[in-house]
């Protein structure tokens, strides 16, 4: 009886041997899958375990993390002002996860990034529990408060850029929303009352939302007809006929006021000539503007590190390009899209790559990564720039937008109302684009958009609504750097 | 039967003069005390940042038990083997430290009695080792064992059927192998096992000769007699009919492990081992094709993420465990998070009882998981060399079945945890929380100390021999 005793006893063992084995390949050459799967909770508790690093403006940190109960999470986010900065943080939910800054930046924030690696491994074996690293942005807080506090009850948006470097100033968006409502494992039901309300509060209108751009791209068909040739001098007459008949059509061209017949470039952009600027866009065709177009960053997604959608300016045939070139065609904009236009114009032409992380930061403080500027690219030379600027510089100091003016500043700027809805029913979007110049150049480069009108209809216009928006955030980044 | 001769394997047979070897097992369970009660610290310091009251109770309460029944092995079994005492209570120890864990997790205080298991786990610990002085006390002869064959048949039938009389049988999440009895939930099937090992055995050693010789050859093999066939087909049947009426897997597949491995070590016939597997895997199949709750199991086996995902969704019928359990084991890696720093709690329902090795491989890692197995294959060894050394083939064939319910236990249990093989509810020797099984453990235990004590005893003295009288005379 004892040869199969002895064969039993091989069996028990081998049974052991396949558990060991399968042990192995659990415990050890699966493990890191299993360990970092994202359904399995750990990833989550652990994300969770310690406070959030923080989001930084103007050296202040505008997030927090306060401690939970009752649940498995520890630490939730909390935001300073939340509804102000929402457009620039996104959010950090236990419940629904991380958007936008907070999304793209999550490795840096959660600590688990992989250049924290080497601190996490030290920490961990010191017993120190793991901290996140923060976010340090471009953002001003007295141009972000302008800019929010301006939109104020209104629907729109307000994207402000530094020209020189492309740094993000401000980046405003109304109706906004409170991403601190929702931080919790619990708030689920808070977060889909947000998401299906009908203003869109979670909307970031200045990065995903594009508008008509209305006259405020007249600045690019200026642009486009100075590169391609079309005009050489922005003070000579041109050959405008008003009303101007559009091609291939029945239609006419009209203006709602102004001396555009014949009028000069400088004229025409101050009075806001649809007649002078949506022949020019013919003369200079459909696929000159497309290029024009796209070297201020049309047909493209920007990447602030944040997402921002792309802005278009699409093929089309010859009297949707004309009317294009006065912005009321097929052609999309974003608010930060328009800025960037306004930059490279103050900026004597050079387009500089728009960002808002300036540094990423350890959680003792120590730089991981630093952005240096970055030129995007040339869309005009610097002569048609200042030209621009001069004729953009008329507009403010006797054309449409006088509302944005500021007292021992030199400021450009373009209105826009840009028509909407089926037959234009629809309140019309109120534009304004502008830069500001000081003896040092130019510190800042704004776009406004404001999306109704709670004013009568006529009185909707990118002058009266945006302008002094636009105003109120260049004055606050002049105060600033005072 | 070849009689063992003396000549090798001298640790556990009986050479005149063998040591008792209890000072070794003394020795051995001290560690088996200390060392749960340092994972208890262990526990307490991780979770609550401080040493759990409880601990000179919870250590107080194992050493007792393990010293009394250390003291009665000392008393009734001098001569048995001296591992089994001390693995039995190392594993025991480590379960309830586990348990108490888990007692300590917020989240499954909110699903069942809170921070109640460990006690509990203590109390029927205390009986197990109860059941385990009775039968070294009681049973002075393994052998007695051999009187009750048929009675233990009818036995073993009774427990199994149990589960199945209304209102006494509790189906808990699919399976039917609870029955209530004053608020207890029993399983009768814990108790069953070792009824029936005693009753193979009594059979077997009777049968053994016929089952063995009268056969015909057939390809190789060599073919039982028809009426032979009559006994494995009946626990063929009965394991089956288990499989139907109580949707086990486990016990089903234990039941004719345990008799096939019986089988064959009373014949030495390998026919009987190719016949048993044929018959399982004809059971199994047929039995998974049409019945939905063996199905989903091997379903949810092959694709514990999908299971995991329906369960998510909210469809009936669906567990994550399977996932989850793979998930603790996964985030343990190598050296594990440590007692008390896991997250093992998020496997829920029967995380300390069928999923408690999980809970060890998330916290002690692949290393601590490693360690358990080869404690458990150490008591199967045991086990095993009980068997060799035993004396008569009752006692090899009951401790080899033994031995071999515990390791195929093991291994179903183990492999479920793990995913090897489709889970089946089934609990870890000794580790799991459970009343029924700790009991039926401990009294496995008893009985397989009685058999390796009767084996090691020192043969009687021989009888004198005038002659060897003679030669001593001529001796200067």
């Amino acid at each position: 009886m004892n040869k199969p005793l002895r064969r039993i006893a091989i069996f028990c063992g081998l049974l052991v041997l396949a558990l060991l084995i399968r042990d192995n390949w659990l415990q050890y050459v699966q493990a890191d899958a299993l360990q970092s799967d994202k359904n399995n909770r750990r990833v989550t508790i652990e994300r969770y375990a310690s406070p959030r690093g923080d989001i930084i403006v103007d050296g202040k940190s505008i997030t927090d993390s306060v401690e939970t109960t009752g649940t498995d999470l520890n630490y939730k986010r909390t935001y300073k002002n939340g509804e102000m900065w929402a457009p620039v943080t996104g959010f950090a939910s236990q419940i629904v996860g991380t958007s936008q800054l907070e999304g793209v930046e999550d490795g840096i924030l959660t600590g688990n990034d992989d250049r924290l690696f080497f601190r996490n491994t030290l920490d961990m074996i010191t017993g120190k529990k793991k901290e996140g690293g923060n976010v340090v942005t471009t953002l001003s807080a007295a141009a972000q408060k302008a800019a929010f506090e301006g939109l104020g009850s209104k629907k729109g948006a307000v994207a402000a850029i530094d020209p020189s470097t492309g740094a993000i100033l401000a980046l405003a968006s109304t109706p906004s929303y409170d991403p601190s409502v929702f931080a919790g494992l619990n708030d689920g039901d808070k977060f889909d009352k947000l998401d299906k309300d009908a203003d869109k509060p979670m909307l970031n209108r200045a990065l995903r939302e594009t508008y008509p751009p209305g006259s405020t791209f007249k600045v690019v068909t200026a642009a486009a007809a100075l590169e391609n040739g079309e005009v050489t001098d922005i003070d000579a007459k041109t050959d405008s006929p008003d009303p101007w008949p559009l091609p291939l059509s029945t239609d006419k061209l009209t203006n709602e006021h102004g001396e555009c017949l014949n009028a000069t470039l400088r004229v025409a952009l101050r009075d806001s000539c649809n007649t002078v600027f949506g022949k020019l866009s013919d003369d200079v065709g459909n696929k000159k503007m497309i290029e024009q177009a796209e070297k201020f960053g049309f047909n493209e997604e920007q990447f602030v590190p944040v997402r921002a959608v792309e802005s278009v300016y699409p093929e089309d045939n010859r009297p949707q390009n004309a009317m294009g070139g006065i912005g009321q065609a097929s052609n999309r904009a974003t608010p930060l899209q328009m800025a960037m236009v306004a930059a490279a114009v103050a900026n004597d032409g050079t387009l500089m790559e728009p960002y808002m992380v300036d540094k990423l930061q350890a959680p003792s403080l120590d730089t991981i990564e630093q952005h240096t500027p970055k030129k995007l690219s040339e869309p005009i030379s610097k002569e048609n720039a200042q030209k621009l600027q001069s004729m953009m510089e008329t507009v403010v100091s006797e054309g449409t937008g006088t509302n944005a003016q500021i007292p021992g500043v030199t400021v450009g700027g373009k209105t826009g109302t840009a028509q909407h809805g089926l037959n234009n029913s629809e309140k019309p979007y109120a534009w304004f684009i502008s830069y500001a110049k000081t003896s040092e150049g130019s510190p800042v480069a704004v776009a406004v958009v404001v999306e109704d009108g709670s004013a009568n209809r006529d009185d909707i216009s990118g002058g009266g609504l945006a302008a002094p928006i636009a105003k109120a955030v260049m004055q606050a980044v002049i105060d600033r750097k005072k | 039967m070849s009689t063992n001769t003396s000549t090798h394997h001298t640790s556990t047979i009986g050479a005149i003069g063998a040591p008792s070897r209890r000072n070794t097992e003394l020795a051995l369970l001290v560690f088996a005390v200390v060392i749960p009660v340092f994972a208890y610290a262990n526990v307490g310091l991780a979770i609550n940042d401080e040493v759990p009251t409880g601990l000179m109770g919870y250590g107080l309460g194992l050493g007792l038990l393990a010293g009394v029944g250390h003291l009665v092995v000392r008393k009734f079994a001098p001569y048995a083997d001296p591992l089994m005492l001390p693995l039995a209570t190392l594993l025991n120890g480590l379960g309830l430290v586990a348990i108490w864990r888990l007692d300590q997790s917020e989240l499954l205080q909110s699903i069942k009695q809170a921070g109640t298991a460990a006690p509990r786990q203590l109390m029927y610990t205390a009986m197990g080792i109860a059941l385990f002085i009775v039968v070294l006390i009681f049973l002075k002869d393994h052998r007695v064992l051999q009187r009750y064959t048929y009675i233990s048949m009818v036995g073993a039938l009774f427990l199994l059927l149990l589960p199945l009389v209304p209102g006494l049988g509790q189906n808990i999440y699919g399976a039917r192998i609870w029955i209530s009895v004053a608020g207890f939930s029993i399983q009768p099937g814990e108790f069953a096992k070792i009824v029936l090992a005693i009753f193979f055995a009594g059979y077997l050693m009777v049968k053994r000769d016929a089952l063995a010789l009268a056969s015909r050859r057939f390809i190789g093999l060599y073919l039982p007699r028809g009426r032979d066939l009559g006994p494995i087909l009946v626990v063929w049947a009965m394991s089956i009919l288990i499989l139907v009426f109580e949707t086990d897997l486990g016990t089903s597949l234990l039941f004719f492990g345990m008799f096939v491995i019986m089988l064959y070590v009373a014949t030495e016939r390998t026919s009987w081992i190719v016949f048993g597997l044929l018959m399982s895997v004809v059971g199994a199949v047929g039995v998974a094709s049409f019945e939905p709750h063996i199905q989903q199991r091997v379903d949810a086996w092959l694709d514990p993420m999908r299971e995991y995902t329906l369960s998510r969704q909210g469809v009936a019928g669906h567990s994550e465990q399977a996932m989850q359990a793979l998930w603790a084991f996964g985030s343990g890696g190598t050296l594990g998070t440590g007692w008390g720093q896991g997250h093992s709690e998020l496997i829920r329902f029967a995380a300390n009882s069928d999923f408690i090795l999980a809970t060890f491989g998330e916290e002690l890692g692949l290393a601590g998981v490693m360690a358990l197995l080869l404690l458990y294959a150490l008591i199967v060894e045991r086990g095993v060399r009980t068997a060799l050394a035993a004396r008569d083939p009752f006692g090899k064939l009951l401790a080899i079945g033994l031995s071999g319910a515990f390791a195929l236990q093991v291994f179903v249990v183990a492999g479920g945890v793990m995913g090897l093989i489709p889970l089946t509810g089934m609990t870890m020797p000794f580790l799991a929380y459970g009343g029924s099984s700790v009991i039926a453990n401990w009294a496995l235990i008893g009985i397989l100390l009685r058999i390796s004590d009767t084996a090691r005893r020192p043969a009687p003295a021989p009888a004198p021999n005038p002659d060897a009288e003679m030669t001593q005379v001529v001796r200067p």
